[in-house]
Protein backbone atom coordinates (compact mmCIF):
# COMPACT_ATOMS: atom_id res chain seq x y z
CA UNK A 1 0.00 0.00 0.00
CA UNK A 2 2.86 2.46 0.56
CA UNK A 3 4.17 2.35 -2.78
CA UNK A 4 0.82 2.88 -4.79
CA UNK A 5 1.44 6.39 -6.03
CA UNK A 6 -2.29 7.08 -6.93
CA UNK A 7 -3.35 6.05 -3.85
CA UNK A 8 -1.16 8.20 -1.83
CA UNK A 9 -2.13 11.61 -3.95
CA UNK A 10 -6.09 10.43 -3.63
CA UNK A 11 -5.86 10.18 -0.08
CA UNK A 12 -3.86 13.32 0.38
CA UNK A 13 -6.13 15.18 -1.88
CA UNK A 14 -9.62 13.72 -0.01
CA UNK A 15 -8.90 14.30 3.32
CA UNK A 16 -9.56 17.86 4.10
CA UNK A 17 -12.45 17.43 2.06
CA UNK A 18 -13.51 14.37 4.18
CA UNK A 19 -12.80 16.65 7.26
CA UNK A 20 -14.43 19.48 6.42
CA UNK A 21 -17.33 17.50 5.84
CA UNK A 22 -17.17 15.89 9.34
CA UNK A 23 -17.34 19.49 10.17
CA UNK A 24 -20.06 20.55 8.10
CA UNK A 25 -22.57 17.74 9.33
CA UNK A 26 -21.89 18.52 12.63
CA UNK A 27 -22.53 21.77 12.41
CA UNK A 28 -25.06 21.87 10.22
CA UNK A 29 -27.15 19.01 12.12
CA UNK A 30 -29.96 21.40 13.11
CA UNK A 31 -30.70 22.36 9.33
CA UNK A 32 -30.43 19.10 8.00
CA UNK A 33 -29.40 15.32 8.01
CA UNK A 34 -27.02 14.86 10.60
CA UNK A 35 -25.52 15.76 14.28
CA UNK A 36 -22.13 14.32 16.24
CA UNK A 37 -22.74 10.64 15.59
CA UNK A 38 -22.51 11.15 12.23
CA UNK A 39 -19.65 13.50 12.34
CA UNK A 40 -17.66 11.77 14.48
CA UNK A 41 -17.85 8.59 11.97
CA UNK A 42 -16.70 10.77 8.98
CA UNK A 43 -14.17 12.26 10.91
CA UNK A 44 -12.73 8.92 12.16
CA UNK A 45 -12.79 7.54 8.98
CA UNK A 46 -10.62 10.18 7.17
CA UNK A 47 -7.91 9.43 9.76
CA UNK A 48 -8.50 5.72 9.37
CA UNK A 49 -8.30 6.12 5.36
CA UNK A 50 -4.85 8.23 6.20
CA UNK A 51 -3.66 5.61 8.49
CA UNK A 52 -4.63 2.81 5.96
CA UNK A 53 -2.79 4.38 3.13
CA UNK A 54 0.09 5.55 4.88
CA UNK A 55 0.89 3.14 7.98
CA UNK A 56 -0.28 3.10 11.29
CA UNK A 57 2.89 5.16 12.49
CA UNK A 58 2.08 7.90 9.97
CA UNK A 59 -1.75 7.80 11.41
CA UNK A 60 -0.82 7.87 14.88
CA UNK A 61 1.45 10.50 14.30
CA UNK A 62 -1.33 12.62 12.93
CA UNK A 63 -3.81 11.47 15.80
CA UNK A 64 -1.57 10.10 18.96
CA UNK A 65 -3.01 8.07 21.22
CA UNK A 66 -3.05 9.92 24.21
CA UNK A 67 -4.83 12.86 22.35
CA UNK A 68 -7.10 10.00 21.49
CA UNK A 69 -7.60 8.31 24.91
CA UNK A 70 -8.41 11.51 26.54
CA UNK A 71 -10.90 12.59 23.64
CA UNK A 72 -12.49 9.37 24.59
CA UNK A 73 -13.68 10.43 28.28
CA UNK A 74 -13.38 14.10 27.19
CA UNK A 75 -16.75 13.86 25.30
CA UNK A 76 -18.89 11.93 28.04
CA UNK A 77 -17.58 14.43 30.28
CA UNK A 78 -18.52 17.56 28.34
CA UNK A 79 -22.15 15.76 27.75
CA UNK A 80 -22.27 15.54 31.59
CA UNK A 81 -21.08 18.64 32.53
CA UNK A 82 -23.39 20.75 30.05
CA UNK A 83 -26.31 18.61 32.13
CA UNK A 84 -24.44 19.92 35.44
CA UNK A 85 -24.65 23.58 34.24
CA UNK A 86 -28.20 23.56 33.99
CA UNK A 87 -28.49 22.34 37.61
CA UNK A 88 -25.98 24.90 38.41
CA UNK A 89 -28.26 27.91 36.88
CA UNK A 90 -31.10 26.50 38.53
CA UNK A 91 -33.05 24.61 36.26
CA UNK A 92 -32.91 20.54 36.62
CA UNK A 93 -30.30 18.21 35.31
CA UNK A 94 -29.81 18.92 31.40
CA UNK A 95 -32.36 21.76 30.98
CA UNK A 96 -31.37 23.90 28.52
CA UNK A 97 -33.93 26.41 28.90
CA UNK A 98 -31.42 28.40 31.43
CA UNK A 99 -28.55 28.34 29.77
CA UNK A 100 -29.49 31.69 28.27
CA UNK A 101 -31.63 34.63 28.44
CA UNK A 102 -33.83 33.81 26.25
CA UNK A 103 -34.75 30.12 26.00
CA UNK A 104 -34.70 29.70 22.81
CA UNK A 105 -31.11 30.50 22.64
CA UNK A 106 -30.40 28.23 25.85
CA UNK A 107 -31.85 25.54 23.32
CA UNK A 108 -29.34 26.33 20.59
CA UNK A 109 -26.18 26.89 22.96
CA UNK A 110 -27.47 23.23 24.86
CA UNK A 111 -27.61 21.53 21.92
CA UNK A 112 -24.55 22.77 20.49
CA UNK A 113 -22.36 21.64 23.09
CA UNK A 114 -24.20 18.11 23.50
CA UNK A 115 -23.49 17.45 20.20
CA UNK A 116 -20.19 18.05 20.40
CA UNK A 117 -19.77 15.96 23.44
CA UNK A 118 -21.26 13.45 21.12
CA UNK A 119 -18.75 14.18 17.91
CA UNK A 120 -15.51 13.67 20.03
CA UNK A 121 -16.55 10.49 22.05
CA UNK A 122 -17.47 8.69 19.09
CA UNK A 123 -14.52 9.92 16.57
CA UNK A 124 -12.53 9.25 19.44
CA UNK A 125 -13.98 5.38 19.98
CA UNK A 126 -13.95 4.75 16.73
CA UNK A 127 -10.20 5.87 16.15
CA UNK A 128 -8.82 3.79 19.78
CA UNK A 129 -11.07 0.60 18.20
CA UNK A 130 -8.63 0.90 14.67
CA UNK A 131 -5.27 1.30 16.25
CA UNK A 132 -6.27 -1.66 18.68
CA UNK A 133 -7.02 -3.34 15.79
CA UNK A 134 -4.68 -2.42 13.79
CA UNK A 135 -1.57 -2.50 16.25
CA UNK A 136 -2.51 -6.32 17.55
CA UNK A 137 -1.96 -7.37 13.99
CA UNK A 138 1.16 -5.76 13.39
CA UNK A 139 2.83 -7.20 16.30
CA UNK A 140 1.50 -10.41 15.28
CA UNK A 141 3.49 -10.00 11.77
CA UNK A 142 6.22 -7.54 11.84
CA UNK A 143 5.95 -5.67 7.86
CA UNK A 144 3.23 -4.44 5.56
CA UNK A 145 0.15 -3.82 7.93
CA UNK A 146 -3.99 -4.68 6.75
CA UNK A 147 -4.50 -4.17 3.00
CA UNK B 1 -30.97 -6.95 -0.42
CA UNK B 2 -32.34 -10.75 0.18
CA UNK B 3 -29.87 -11.99 -2.40
CA UNK B 4 -26.66 -10.48 -0.48
CA UNK B 5 -27.72 -11.85 2.81
CA UNK B 6 -28.58 -15.49 1.31
CA UNK B 7 -25.15 -14.89 -0.04
CA UNK B 8 -23.66 -14.08 2.73
CA UNK B 9 -25.29 -16.99 4.15
CA UNK B 10 -23.64 -19.66 2.10
CA UNK B 11 -20.10 -18.31 1.29
CA UNK B 12 -17.39 -19.70 3.08
CA UNK B 13 -14.28 -17.56 2.27
CA UNK B 14 -14.81 -15.02 5.36
CA UNK B 15 -13.41 -12.10 3.13
CA UNK B 16 -15.76 -12.49 0.63
CA UNK B 17 -18.57 -12.34 3.29
CA UNK B 18 -16.99 -8.68 4.76
CA UNK B 19 -17.13 -7.28 1.42
CA UNK B 20 -20.85 -8.66 0.90
CA UNK B 21 -21.57 -7.29 4.15
CA UNK B 22 -20.21 -3.76 2.91
CA UNK B 23 -22.69 -4.20 0.32
CA UNK B 24 -25.36 -4.96 2.39
CA UNK B 25 -25.04 -1.98 4.42
CA UNK B 26 -24.84 0.42 1.05
CA UNK B 27 -28.23 -1.19 0.06
CA UNK B 28 -29.89 -0.75 3.48
CA UNK B 29 -28.52 2.86 3.72
CA UNK B 30 -30.47 3.47 0.53
CA UNK B 31 -32.99 1.64 0.90
CA UNK B 32 -33.58 3.88 4.38
CA UNK B 33 -33.24 7.10 2.31
CA UNK B 34 -36.52 5.62 0.27
CA UNK B 35 -38.22 5.47 3.35
CA UNK B 36 -37.34 9.28 4.20
CA UNK B 37 -34.88 8.29 7.36
CA UNK B 38 -32.08 10.55 5.90
CA UNK B 39 -30.28 10.86 9.31
CA UNK B 40 -30.26 7.33 9.74
CA UNK B 41 -29.35 6.41 6.40
CA UNK B 42 -26.34 8.18 6.79
CA UNK B 43 -25.57 7.16 10.14
CA UNK B 44 -26.00 3.85 8.80
CA UNK B 45 -23.74 4.76 5.57
CA UNK B 46 -21.17 5.89 7.59
CA UNK B 47 -20.94 3.19 10.62
CA UNK B 48 -22.29 0.21 8.79
CA UNK B 49 -20.35 0.35 5.67
CA UNK B 50 -17.25 2.36 7.29
CA UNK B 51 -16.33 1.04 10.67
CA UNK B 52 -17.73 -1.93 10.91
CA UNK B 53 -16.57 -3.07 7.50
CA UNK B 54 -12.77 -1.98 8.68
CA UNK B 55 -13.26 -3.46 11.81
CA UNK B 56 -14.14 -7.05 10.41
CA UNK B 57 -11.23 -6.16 7.88
CA UNK B 58 -8.81 -6.17 10.74
CA UNK B 59 -10.57 -8.74 12.84
CA UNK B 60 -10.65 -11.03 9.48
CA UNK B 61 -6.50 -10.05 9.54
CA UNK B 62 -6.21 -11.13 13.14
CA UNK B 63 -8.05 -14.53 12.91
CA UNK B 64 -7.90 -16.39 9.49
CA UNK B 65 -9.99 -16.05 6.23
CA UNK B 66 -11.37 -19.53 5.73
CA UNK B 67 -14.33 -21.23 7.08
CA UNK B 68 -14.69 -25.03 8.49
CA UNK B 69 -16.75 -27.25 6.53
CA UNK B 70 -20.02 -27.88 8.63
CA UNK B 71 -19.45 -31.09 10.35
CA UNK B 72 -23.78 -32.28 10.19
CA UNK B 73 -26.44 -30.35 8.10
CA UNK B 74 -28.17 -27.86 9.60
CA UNK B 75 -31.23 -29.09 9.28
CA UNK B 76 -32.35 -28.33 12.96
CA UNK B 77 -31.67 -24.75 12.60
CA UNK B 78 -33.07 -24.18 9.07
CA UNK B 79 -36.02 -25.75 10.69
CA UNK B 80 -36.04 -23.56 13.76
CA UNK B 81 -35.27 -20.27 11.94
CA UNK B 82 -37.90 -21.27 9.05
CA UNK B 83 -40.65 -21.80 12.20
CA UNK B 84 -40.26 -18.44 14.02
CA UNK B 85 -40.04 -16.67 10.74
CA UNK B 86 -43.73 -18.76 10.60
CA UNK B 87 -44.82 -17.19 13.54
CA UNK B 88 -43.50 -13.49 13.22
CA UNK B 89 -45.62 -13.34 9.96
CA UNK B 90 -48.47 -14.95 11.39
CA UNK B 91 -48.12 -12.08 13.84
CA UNK B 92 -47.49 -9.55 11.07
CA UNK B 93 -50.89 -9.78 10.19
CA UNK B 94 -52.32 -7.53 13.15
CA UNK B 95 -49.39 -5.06 12.47
CA UNK B 96 -50.88 -1.72 10.96
CA UNK B 97 -50.58 -1.38 7.43
CA UNK B 98 -47.75 0.36 5.61
CA UNK B 99 -48.10 4.00 5.25
CA UNK B 100 -51.26 4.22 7.92
CA UNK B 101 -51.44 7.45 8.90
CA UNK B 102 -54.12 6.75 12.10
CA UNK B 103 -51.84 3.95 13.23
CA UNK B 104 -50.72 4.65 17.15
CA UNK B 105 -47.43 5.44 16.42
CA UNK B 106 -48.24 8.54 14.07
CA UNK B 107 -50.67 9.51 16.98
CA UNK B 108 -48.92 9.73 20.08
CA UNK B 109 -46.10 12.42 20.72
CA UNK B 110 -44.77 12.57 17.09
CA UNK B 111 -47.09 15.08 16.21
CA UNK B 112 -46.70 17.54 19.22
CA UNK B 113 -42.32 17.19 18.20
CA UNK B 114 -43.28 17.81 14.47
CA UNK B 115 -45.51 20.88 15.31
CA UNK B 116 -43.76 22.60 18.79
CA UNK B 117 -40.14 21.36 18.31
CA UNK B 118 -39.01 23.80 15.63
CA UNK B 119 -40.45 26.63 18.16
CA UNK B 120 -39.50 25.42 21.44
CA UNK B 121 -35.79 24.56 20.25
CA UNK B 122 -35.22 26.83 17.32
CA UNK B 123 -33.48 23.68 15.56
CA UNK B 124 -35.95 22.92 12.30
CA UNK B 125 -34.43 19.06 12.05
CA UNK B 126 -36.80 17.15 14.48
CA UNK B 127 -34.87 14.64 14.73
CA UNK B 128 -32.02 16.12 15.74
CA UNK B 129 -34.26 18.52 18.66
CA UNK B 130 -35.68 15.20 20.16
CA UNK B 131 -32.27 13.04 20.21
CA UNK B 132 -30.55 16.25 21.83
CA UNK B 133 -32.96 17.92 23.84
CA UNK B 134 -36.47 16.08 24.60
CA UNK B 135 -34.59 12.72 24.56
CA UNK B 136 -31.48 14.22 26.04
CA UNK B 137 -30.96 11.47 28.89
CA UNK B 138 -31.30 9.06 26.01
CA UNK B 139 -28.35 10.59 24.38
CA UNK B 140 -26.51 10.65 27.05
CA UNK B 141 -27.20 7.49 27.90
CA UNK B 142 -25.79 6.16 24.78
CA UNK B 143 -22.87 8.27 24.49
CA UNK B 144 -21.68 6.12 27.83
CA UNK B 145 -22.39 3.11 26.07
CA UNK B 146 -20.45 3.87 23.02
CA UNK B 147 -17.20 5.04 25.93
CA UNK B 148 -17.79 1.83 27.84
CA UNK B 149 -17.38 -0.01 24.61
CA UNK B 150 -14.45 1.57 23.71
CA UNK B 151 -13.03 1.30 27.07
CA UNK B 152 -14.08 -2.33 27.15
CA UNK B 153 -11.81 -3.00 23.78
CA UNK B 154 -9.34 -1.19 25.80
CA UNK B 155 -9.15 -3.23 28.44
CA UNK B 156 -9.57 -6.53 26.52
CA UNK B 157 -6.81 -6.07 23.69
CA UNK B 158 -4.33 -3.51 25.32
CA UNK B 159 -0.77 -4.98 25.94
CA UNK B 160 2.36 -3.27 24.29
CA UNK B 161 3.83 -5.07 22.01
CA UNK B 162 7.28 -5.09 23.72
CA UNK B 163 5.81 -7.45 26.43
CA UNK B 164 3.94 -9.39 23.26
CA UNK B 165 7.41 -9.84 21.98
CA UNK B 166 8.84 -11.03 25.54
CA UNK B 167 6.28 -13.40 26.61
CA UNK B 168 5.81 -15.25 23.63
CA UNK B 169 3.53 -18.41 23.60
CA UNK C 1 -53.51 -8.66 -2.64
CA UNK C 2 -53.80 -5.41 -0.59
CA UNK C 3 -52.80 -7.19 2.20
CA UNK C 4 -49.47 -8.79 0.60
CA UNK C 5 -48.80 -4.92 -0.36
CA UNK C 6 -49.48 -3.53 3.20
CA UNK C 7 -47.71 -6.11 5.07
CA UNK C 8 -44.74 -6.32 2.35
CA UNK C 9 -42.55 -4.46 4.47
CA UNK C 10 -43.07 -6.94 7.29
CA UNK C 11 -42.08 -9.72 5.49
CA UNK C 12 -38.89 -8.09 4.26
CA UNK C 13 -38.21 -7.69 7.88
CA UNK C 14 -38.74 -11.06 8.94
CA UNK C 15 -36.74 -12.73 6.31
CA UNK C 16 -33.35 -11.08 6.86
CA UNK C 17 -34.30 -11.39 10.44
CA UNK C 18 -34.10 -15.05 10.12
CA UNK C 19 -31.56 -15.35 8.03
CA UNK C 20 -29.63 -13.35 10.52
CA UNK C 21 -30.79 -15.45 12.97
CA UNK C 22 -29.94 -18.89 10.89
CA UNK C 23 -25.96 -17.96 10.01
CA UNK C 24 -26.48 -16.92 13.92
CA UNK C 25 -27.09 -20.72 15.37
CA UNK C 26 -26.37 -22.79 12.22
CA UNK C 27 -22.45 -21.89 11.65
CA UNK C 28 -19.79 -22.71 13.61
CA UNK C 29 -17.57 -19.81 12.74
CA UNK C 30 -17.11 -17.33 15.30
CA UNK C 31 -16.77 -14.12 12.93
CA UNK C 32 -19.55 -15.47 11.23
CA UNK C 33 -21.86 -15.59 13.89
CA UNK C 34 -21.00 -11.85 14.70
CA UNK C 35 -21.65 -11.09 11.58
CA UNK C 36 -25.23 -12.53 11.40
CA UNK C 37 -25.73 -10.91 14.51
CA UNK C 38 -25.44 -7.49 12.60
CA UNK C 39 -27.41 -9.00 10.31
CA UNK C 40 -30.13 -9.47 13.11
CA UNK C 41 -29.49 -5.79 14.22
CA UNK C 42 -29.83 -3.97 10.77
CA UNK C 43 -33.12 -5.77 10.06
CA UNK C 44 -34.81 -4.43 13.43
CA UNK C 45 -33.49 -1.20 12.23
CA UNK C 46 -35.97 -1.56 9.30
CA UNK C 47 -38.25 -2.98 10.99
CA UNK C 48 -38.71 0.02 13.21
CA UNK C 49 -38.65 2.69 10.48
CA UNK C 50 -40.33 1.02 7.88
CA UNK C 51 -43.73 2.24 10.16
CA UNK C 52 -42.74 5.30 10.18
CA UNK C 53 -42.98 6.33 6.75
CA UNK C 54 -46.16 7.94 5.25
CA UNK C 55 -46.23 7.62 1.67
CA UNK C 56 -46.49 11.32 -0.02
CA UNK C 57 -44.68 12.71 3.44
CA UNK C 58 -41.03 13.89 3.38
CA UNK C 59 -38.02 13.60 6.27
CA UNK C 60 -38.62 15.02 9.19
CA UNK C 61 -36.98 18.75 8.82
CA UNK C 62 -39.21 21.22 9.15
CA UNK C 63 -39.28 23.37 6.16
CA UNK C 64 -41.28 26.26 4.14
CA UNK C 65 -43.25 24.39 1.39
CA UNK C 66 -43.97 20.95 3.39
CA UNK C 67 -46.52 19.50 5.11
CA UNK C 68 -46.67 15.97 5.49
CA UNK C 69 -43.86 14.27 7.66
CA UNK C 70 -42.51 11.07 8.21
CA UNK C 71 -42.59 10.27 12.00
CA UNK C 72 -39.27 11.45 13.57
CA UNK C 73 -39.21 9.06 16.48
CA UNK C 74 -38.12 5.78 15.55
CA UNK C 75 -35.77 7.68 13.41
CA UNK C 76 -33.76 8.89 17.04
CA UNK C 77 -34.33 5.63 18.47
CA UNK C 78 -32.68 3.86 15.54
CA UNK C 79 -29.60 6.41 15.17
CA UNK C 80 -29.18 4.89 19.11
CA UNK C 81 -29.16 1.50 18.31
CA UNK C 82 -26.61 2.11 15.30
CA UNK C 83 -24.04 3.06 17.31
CA UNK C 84 -24.91 1.36 20.45
CA UNK C 85 -24.55 -2.06 17.60
CA UNK C 86 -21.35 -0.54 16.70
CA UNK C 87 -19.94 -1.06 20.01
CA UNK C 88 -21.09 -4.18 20.34
CA UNK C 89 -19.81 -5.41 17.02
CA UNK C 90 -16.26 -4.02 18.72
CA UNK C 91 -16.85 -5.84 21.45
CA UNK C 92 -17.07 -9.03 19.90
CA UNK C 93 -14.56 -8.51 17.73
CA UNK C 94 -12.38 -7.89 20.53
CA UNK C 95 -13.04 -11.14 22.51
CA UNK C 96 -12.79 -13.26 19.14
CA UNK C 97 -9.57 -11.93 18.69
CA UNK C 98 -8.36 -12.74 22.52
CA UNK C 99 -10.03 -16.49 21.75
CA UNK C 100 -7.84 -17.28 18.93
CA UNK C 101 -4.97 -16.12 20.65
CA UNK C 102 -5.86 -18.10 23.67
CA UNK C 103 -7.36 -21.06 21.89
CA UNK C 104 -5.61 -20.64 18.52
CA UNK C 105 -8.67 -21.23 16.01
CA UNK C 106 -12.42 -19.73 15.67
CA UNK C 107 -14.04 -22.68 15.20
CA UNK C 108 -16.92 -23.41 17.74
CA UNK C 109 -16.56 -27.38 17.62
CA UNK C 110 -12.33 -26.91 17.80
CA UNK C 111 -12.93 -24.97 21.08
CA UNK C 112 -15.46 -27.34 22.54
CA UNK C 113 -13.19 -29.83 21.90
CA UNK C 114 -10.01 -27.73 23.70
CA UNK C 115 -12.42 -27.24 26.76
CA UNK C 116 -13.54 -30.81 27.13
CA UNK C 117 -10.06 -32.23 26.45
CA UNK C 118 -8.95 -29.63 29.01
CA UNK C 119 -11.14 -30.73 32.09
CA UNK C 120 -10.42 -34.37 31.50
Amino acid sequence: MKGDIVLRVVTKLLMPFMLLFALYVQFHGDFGPGGGFQAGVIGAAAIVLYAIVFGLRAGQRVAPEWLVEKMLAAGVLLYAGVGLAGVLLGGNYLDYFVLAADPVQGQHRGIFWVEAGVALTVSGVMLKLFYMFAGRGRAMDEGEGDA
Amino acid sequence: MAVVVVGMALQRNLFSVVVLFGIYSFLMATVLVALDAVDVAMTEAAVGAGVSTVLLLSALHLTGAEEAKPLHRPLLPLALSLAVGGGLAYGTYDLPPFSDAQAPIHTHVAPRYLKEGPKETGVPNVVTAVLASYRGYDTLGETVVVFTGGAGVIALLRRRRREKKGRDR
Amino acid sequence: MSEVAAHYSYWVTIFLMIAGMYILIARGNLLKKLIGLAILQTSVYLLYIAPAKLIGGTAPIVAPGFELYSNPLPHVLILTAIVVGVATLALGLALVARIREAYGTVEEDEILQRDRADEE
